[in-house]
């Protein structure tokens, strides 16, 4: 059974944010699926990129957000350059990527790690990690 | 004494490849009365008329069979050929060996044998063809439109402007009808007010156009090109000719009763006009309602009346018309919302059809163009409307696309955004078919623009939460189900024929199909004819659609009656039915089995008679007359006992 969808969400700030962040017209989709027809990456994915979309019209922040699809896009632009009505699905993908970003989550707690790991990472690996993954 | 052509067409190969042309002219040639028979390529050509002409002449031939395709396809061309040569066109006849023996057959010695069958057949018949002379009937150069609303006066007027005269019956008190309830009219936005009341004014105006406003048709009798009409003039209690339509009457009348016009959302008088603008911009009581007529006191109109207009004792009356052609436009209404249980069964206020969403939003309404909703007057912040209802549901309703909803969706909705830009508009839909010029861009303009929330999925029911009302749906698109509290839900009625339209359609001796629509003769080739003749169809009484279409269809239907009027005598097909009088029983079986009402059983003598501009030659009768008394010109039960013989023979 799949989460009910109460409509409240769609006039929530996470649309507009959406819509703010990759300058972008969320509602000038109208759901052909061409995107997800052609990506390359949808093998990978958990949500295809045109439901994506869907769920943003519709309001359901959460589930996009924690989807793997919007990590697993590579921006290879497949997409943008087929989409009929020019809408930028990469850039939105970016949006909802920057959107996670720019909470300031720390995925990476260094002193949370073993000490008998940290001796065995590699230092840029846990450079990077720290870079990417902590607020 | 019979001197027969027999002509053998090759269609290039269509014919030739199965059939022996050569032999079969060779075979044909030698038969009882043939004194001529040859093959060629393409018959219908000119060289192939050509050389049919010549033989008549010379072999001074007195009957011609071309055996080649259909009837239907190349009878007339045949038959002018040898009329141009002056035989009578009626001593041709087609051999169908096309469509019933080559197309169908591969083996070339049986078709080639059955081919040779037919053709004898065929000259069997010919040498019992009588030469005929078509009918010749004269026109009344006048025509009846019924239904005054977008597609009656657009024909009235087109009618009009080429001369001839044109009787227009309105069963409301105005011309107008349901375009002039609407808000605005997609994909353009201009308002009905503005570019419908030039129309009707030119209507009011017209020298060649009677205008016989709060009329219905009573009775029709006659046939194309001479009809009889009888017109019930209903009573309006007010004397039109005296009326100077001041409007003290309505404004003193004490009786609240719902407006029909503002589909019942506000109240009118008993005594009323229908709009500013109407045309005639006269009153009528309502009997029904009006104090006076049902309860005997108040007569508060005719006192303040100062032209004196007011008559109770107003009665219908009749009149009658001679027409040459009718053109039917009677127009749609909307499906009752009462009869779908699950969106309230008609229950709850705020939940509107789409014709009470344009009187809401349409400027001159009785909310000026801000959506107050029925129930307490607000304004709806989040309105869904629902698509689809009662149409495309062949198991509960109409199997059939109502065809404006999608469009008028859209449009109400951005209308909505338009003057509630703060509020959301939702639209269920199934599919979306916005199939007009410029329809596709209005959609998207919607949604991007006014940032309308598309829902694929019908909903499932609708229920009152305090006061909201709760929408249950689905989005398919992504699987989920959709729960909306909605302040305000707007229901696209399925469209159906306006009331009362079959039993006009019987009176008429028209066809409707099984919801009422009026039936046209061909659906692609012959879209504003009626089968039978001398009636025309426009605008939605054939079938849902646009405005657009409607005017459209309404100018295609005045140029056919322009295209009838322009002849001085209408030519009847002469191969029709005949009745021996001396045969004749007056059993009735003839009369019931007519189709087009073209047999009278003369009750003095006990003889049926034919009426033979009427009778359209089906044959009918024919097949039902028990004593052989009905006949059927050049197709007698004597010719065909002689084509039987020929085939068994």
């Amino acid at each position: 059974m799949r989460a009910e969808i109460s409509i409240k969400n769609t006039k929530s700030k996470f649309l507009d944010k959406v819509e703010e962040l990759s300058e972008q017209n969320i509602y000038a989709c109208y759901q052909c699926g061409k995107c997800s027809a052609g990506c390359p990456s949808i093998s990978e994915m958990d949500i295809s990129p045109s439901e994506i979309i869907r769920l943003v019209q519709l309001g359901g922040e959460e589930e996009v957000l924690n989807s793997k699809t919007i990590w697993v896009c590579a921006s290879c632009f497949t997409c943008v350059t087929r989409c009929p009505k020019g809408v930028d699905v990469a850039k939105i993908m970016e949006a909802l990527r920057q959107i996670t970003l720019r909470k300031n989550v720390d995925y990476v707690n260094p002193l949370s790690i073993p000490r008998e790991t940290l001796s065995q990472v590699p230092q840029i690996a846990l450079v990077s990690a720290l870079r990417k993954f902590s607020g | 004494m019979n001197r027969i052509g027999v002509f053998v067409c090759h269609c290039g190969l269509n014919i030739a490849q199965t059939v022996d042309v050569e032999k079969l002219a060779n075979i044909i040639s030698d038969y009882p009365g043939v004194v001529y028979a040859t093959n060629y390529i393409y018959m219908c050509s000119d060289p192939g008329q050509d050389m049919i002409k010549e033989i008549v002449k010379e072999k001074k031939l007195n009957g011609v069979v071309v055996a080649c395709c259909s009837p239907t396809m190349h009878e007339t061309t045949f038959r002018n050929t040898v009329a141009s040569v002056g035989l009578n066109p009626y001593r041709c006849e087609i051999a169908n060996i096309r469509e019933q023996c080559s197309w169908v057959h591969k083996d070339k010695k049986i078709a080639t044998e059955k081919a040779v069958e037919i053709v004898k057949a065929t000259i069997e018949k010919l040498k019992l063809d009588k030469s005929l002379i078509p009918l010749s009937v004269p026109i009344t150069k006048r025509a009846l439109v019924i239904g005054g609303g977008i597609a009656g006066i657009q024909a009235s007027l087109d009618i009009a402007d080429s001369g001839y005269e044109v009787v227009l019956v309105e069963r409301n008190q105005s011309i107008g009808g349901h375009m002039l309830q609407l808000s605005e009219t997609f994909p353009t936005l201009d308002c009905p007010q503005c570019i419908a009341t030039p129309k009707m004014v030119q209507v009011g105006q017209h020298p060649k156009i009677k205008l016989l406003a709060y009329s219905e048709v009573e009775e029709v009798s006659g046939y194309v090109g001479n009809f009889k009409v009888k017109i019930r003039r209903k009573a309006s209690f007010v004397d039109w000719n005296k009326c100077t339509g001041c409007g003290l009457c309505v404004e003193k009348c004490p009786v609240r009763v719902p407006s029909e016009f503002n589909e019942l959302l506000v109240k009118r008088k008993a005594i009323y006009t229908l709009f500013p603008q109407a045309v005639p911009n006269k009153p009528v009581i309502d009997s029904n309602n009006c104090l006076y007529l049902t309860k005997g006191k108040c007569r508060a109109c005719e006192k303040n009346c100062l032209a004196k207009a007011i008559d109770f004792n107003q009665k219908d009356t009749f009149v009658e018309e001679d027409v040459g052609a009718i053109v039917v436009a009677t127009g749609y209404d909307l499906m009752d919302k009462a009869e779908i249980g699950e969106y309230g069964a008609g229950k709850y206020k705020d939940v509107i059809n789409g014709l009470q969403m344009e009187r809401l939003l349409c400027p001159s309404g009785p909310t000026e163009g801000i959506p107050h909703r029925p129930s307490d007057g607000k304004i709806p912040k989040e309105i869904v409307f629902i698509q689809c209802v009662g149409s495309r549901d062949p198991e509960h309703y109409y199997p059939y696309c109502s065809k404006v909803c999608c469009m008028y969706v859209v449009k109400q909705a951005m209308l909505y955004k338009n003057v509630v830009p703060d509020g959301q508009a939702y639209v269920f839909y199934m599919d979306i078919r916005c199939d007009g010029k410029g329809y596709e861009e209005f959609l998207q303009k919607g949604m991007e623009e006014n940032k309308i929330l598309y829902l694929r999925g019908r909903v499932s029911k609708l229920f009152k939460d305090g006061d909201k009302i709760k929408v249950w749906g689905a989005d398919t698109l992504t699987g989920r189900k959709i729960e909306i509290s909605a302040d305000m839900v707007v229901l696209a009625m399925a469209v159906v024929p306006s009331k009362g339209v079959k039993e006009l359609a019987r009176k008429l001796r028209i066809t409707a199909d099984d919801y009422g629509f009026l039936t046209e003769a061909h659906p692609k080739l012959r879209p504003v004819e009626s089968l039978t003749a001398g009636y025309f169809l426009a605008g939605a009484a054939q079938g849902p659609k646009d405005i657009p279409d409607v005017v459209a269809q309404a100018s295609g239907a005045a140029s056919k009656v322009d295209s009838l009027f322009s002849q001085d005598v209408l030519y009847h097909e002469p191969i029709i039915a005949s009745v021996d009088e001396e045969v004749c029983v007056g059993c009735g079986n003839c009369v019931d089995v007519c189709a087009y009402d073209a047999i009278e059983l003369d009750l003095r003598t006990k003889k049926a008679k034919v009426n033979s501009a009427v009778c359209e030659g089906c044959g009918a009768c024919c097949a039902a007359c028990p004593s052989g008394a009905m006949q059927h010109n050049n197709f007698s039960k004597r010719q065909i006992f002689e084509m039987v013989d020929a085939f068994v023979r």
